[in-house]
């Protein structure tokens, strides 16, 4: 019958007092709102600390070479398109926001006719710049640009190579910088 | 006053008139308070959390709230279907209404008071419960399951604390042996050490917590609840609708502030006696109280419903009959200045 054996009283009471000091402990503490307290104290030193808020249009976070903003179509330096309508990306696209049409051009090449890209079903994932053999297809840097209508953010062939057109530069510096990486 | 408008109009219709600007006194103040209290608590808890808050509209975003008040003048007020139309509509008035009421025995100073009645802090008291009475109906008259699940909460909510606020109440009333409120406020006279906070600091912060559940702020904010209940009993409505409950929200809190102030602050006495009182004290007080209710809500996660209750029945209620026994043994002992 060991396991009934309750000690001699020192051992019972030692048992007893930590037990006792904990629950008036407990009491004293929830009266003196001990931990409200210690929670105040803590909001009230982030009250006075450095606000880590950025104001969004005069300041705005830095931003990675690999940003995935908008998309672009490049052209070659000397003005020839680069897609050669191998439809990778349209295959690749997740979203399925990529529509191809392509015939051979009088020199014998293939270039697409069409190239839609609906960006209000890309989710902006990468992977058409990624699929593309010949860096056509890229996203740039640009984030804020908007639609008025319904529609608007349907690009065409000529926008995409228009928004090419436009950030060449930054888009060229960015894949330098990228290309040991990839 | 009233003698000043005898001279050009009729004296019973002058006596009317002079109440008339005494209210509006009151009330356009109060209202602009309110507005100015929603800019102050998102600064505020933008503050606690790192942020800045609205600071665009406007210098430093002073303007804010009244571009939140614009546009919740223009939005359309939805009427849910097989809503109560008129009970809908009575809700948002009937909450609003007494926020505003119990303002009129409101000591600002000495004798500045628009009704000077004695049973001042009855009548406050009646005011602030009545007010529950819009969150009900409104829960009810939406038809929506949500706002009657938070009116229901508020009901037994302000139930619970309304019974330890009053008997808080019976404390200052036995040190100061007045139910009206000027007189409470002179009976603190002589500086920090006279005020009630002392001798009734467990009462002072009884009155004070119950003052943030009666008036369903966080953490206490059941009622509303939005990660449970949606937005609890108002969110059928909108527009000006919706702005009346806020204001009435707003109202309150500033109303539970002054009376903490008057009752345990000493009014607007000054807490050093060679300086002299005044209105400004009632204000900076009622200001300094009034951080604390936006601190807690950036502090405190929200309360659990079961909790709430134990709180208010089974530490509150039995706590605050202890204290006021307590005083009322000690003013027989020798002590009993120090309670008065
Ligand atoms: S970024 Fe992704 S979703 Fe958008 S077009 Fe390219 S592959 Fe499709
Ligand atoms: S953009 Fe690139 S991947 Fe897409 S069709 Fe043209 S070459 Fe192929």
């Amino acid at each position: 019958m060991d396991y009934l054996y309750w000690g001699d009283d020192a051992n019972r009471l030692c048992g007893v007092l930590p037990l006792m000091k904990n629950f008036i402990m407990n009491i004293v503490k929830s009266l003196t709102l001990h931990e409200l307290l210690r929670g105040m104290g803590l909001t009230l030193r982030y009250f006075f600390s450095k606000k880590i808020t950025i104001q969004y249009p005069e300041q705005k976070t830095p931003q990675s070479p690999r940003f995935r903003g908008l998309l672009a179509l490049r052209r070659y330096p000397n003005g020839e398109e680069r897609c050669i309508a191998c439809k990778l990306c349209e295959a690749v696209c997740p979203a399925m926001a990529i529509t191809i049409e392509s015939e051979q051009r009088e020199d014998n090449t293939r270039r697409t006719t069409r190239y839609d890209i609906d960006l209000t079903k890309c989710i902006f994932c990468g992977f058409c710049e990624e699929s593309c053999p010949v860096d056509s297809i890229v996203e740039t840097r640009q984030f804020e640009y908007h639609g008025e209508e319904r529609g608007d953010l349907l690009y065409t062939k000529e926008m995409l190579l228009e928004v090419g057109k436009k950030y060449e530069k930054q888009i060229a510096k960015d894949r330098k910088q990228e290309s040991k990486f990839r | 006053m009233e003698e000043f408008l005898k001279q050009y109009l009729d004296p019973k219709f002058a006596i009317t008139f002079a109440y008339l600007i005494k209210i509006f006194c009151i009330v356009i103040p109060v209202m602009i308070s309110v507005a100015y209290l929603t800019y102050f608590e998102r600064r505020v808890i933008g503050f606690m959390q790192s942020r800045i808050g609205p600071n665009r509209v406007g210098f430093f975003g002073l303007l804010q709230p009244i571009a939140d008040a614009l546009k919740l003048l223009f939005k359309e007020i939805i009427l849910p279907a097989k809503s109560n139309n008129f009970l809908f509509f009575l809700a948002p008035l009937l909450s609003i209404a007494p926020a505003l009421a119990a303002w009129a025995v409101i000591p600002f100073g000495f004798e500045m008071v628009l009704a000077d009645i004695n049973a001042g802090l009855l009548y406050v008291l009646a005011m602030t419960s009545i007010a529950v009475y819009g969150v009900i109906i409104a829960g009810w008259a939406s038809n929506s399951k949500y706002a009657f699940l938070g009116s229901l909460r508020s009901a037994a909510q302000i139930v619970s604390y309304e019974i330890a606020m009053g008997f808080t109440l019976v404390g200052v009333l036995m040190c100061a042996n007045s139910l009206n409120l000027g007189e409470i406020v002179m009976a603190q006279q002589g500086g920090i050490s006279q005020w009630y906070c002392w001798p009734l600091f467990p009462l002072f912060i009884i009155y004070f917590i119950s003052a943030v559940a009666e008036t369903n702020r966080a953490p206490f904010d059941v009622a509303e609840g939005e990660s449970e209940i949606v937005a609890g009993f108002h969110v059928e409505y909108s527009g000006m609708a919706f702005a009346l409950f806020f204001l009435a929200e707003y109202a309150n809190m500033i109303l539970v502030s002054i009376l903490a102030v008057i009752m345990f602050l000493g009014g607007w006495m000054s807490p050093f006696s060679f300086i002299p009182d005044g209105i400004f004290w009632l204000l900076v007080k009622v200001a300094f109280v009034l951080f604390f209710f936006i601190w807690f809500r950036a502090t405190f996660p929200r309360y659990r419903y079961d909790q709430i209750m134990r709180l208010g029945w089974k530490v509150f209620i039995p706590l605050t009959l202890i204290w006021i026994i307590f005083i009322g043994a000690m003013m027989q002992t020798d002590y009993a200045e120090y309670f008065h």
